[in-house]
């Protein structure tokens, strides 16, 4: 891989299961950098909680996600964009979302896609607007 | 698109469902249909084989943890095997390793209910 980012661009309908798409993408692209297997998992599962935000909160007309990979040296980015009403953090967050309503408050059932995005992830950054979200994402080679 | 299945093993007091594909909410929704039946038919010792389900997005989790929340209304118990690394880590991230245990393996998982 040279120091020259190379740039990958999808676009993908908010259908069922349209999210493995991405995720098959951000794999074979993780593979290319020689990622390892662990992380390349870590990718797939962070993009994959990306675009089910999008799915779930963007109400955009075009039903459509922009996706831009870019193939650094030393890192993957990428970045999910959708042209809907835009988002507040606290609802990414799922701060707003109570717990279950049973015995284990820790226990939330919803709403912690941004937390998962943001563990496996080394740098995540959101932009929204009421005329769309992008969610930004860096993951830096190990070793 | 999204192939998966579910197998159900039922061995006396216990009994193990294993899945395969994709846990998102489609096999999620499957999958606590079926941990509801063997609930009703009285086996509150569950074991989750997750070694073919190569993702687990967190409407999936979130999925579990119904399973979690309604196996312990029964004082009944779950544990998971199979994980990888990523997995285990989204499980313990998400606190349901605090109300289900996590083992490499099913007969481990069994021994421990």
């Amino acid at each position: 891989m040279s120091d020259i980012a190379k740039r990958v661009i999808l676009t993908i309908p908010m259908y069922p299961d349209m999210e493995l798409a991405a995720a098959k993408t951000a794999s074979v692209l993780a593979e290319l950098m020689d990622f390892g297997e662990g992380e390349v998992e870590e990718i797939q599962l962070a993009i994959i909680e990306t675009c089910i935000n999008a799915f779930e909160h963007s109400k955009s007309d075009d039903q459509e996600i922009h996706i831009e990979f870019l193939l650094m040296a030393d890192e993957l980015q990428f970045k999910v964009t959708d042209r809907g009403v835009g988002i507040s953090p606290d609802t990414l967050d799922g701060s707003r979302v109570l717990g279950s309503p049973g015995m284990h408050t820790d226990l939330r059932k919803r709403g912690r896609g941004l937390q998962i995005i943001r563990s496996l992830m080394d740098e995540v950054d959101i932009e929204s607007s009421p005329n769309g979200t992008t969610v930004s994402v860096k993951k830096k080679k190990r070793g | 698109m999204n192939k998966f299945d579910i197998q159900i093993r039922e061995d006396g007091e216990h009994a193990v469902i294993e899945t395969a594909g994709y846990l998102n909410d489609a096999l999620g929704e499957q999958l606590a249909e079926k941990a509801k039946e063997l609930i009703g038919n009285g086996y509150t010792q569950l074991v989750i084989n997750l070694e073919k389900t190569t993702l687990i997005n967190s409407i999936g989790i979130s999925i579990l943890i119904e399973i979690i929340e309604a196996l312990h209304e029964q004082e009944g118990a779950l544990n998971f095997c199979g994980l990888s690394a990523t997995q285990e880590r989204t499980f313990r991230m998400m606190a349901l390793a605090k109300y289900a245990g996590i083992f490499p393996d099913e007969e481990s998982a069994i021994a421990n209910l």
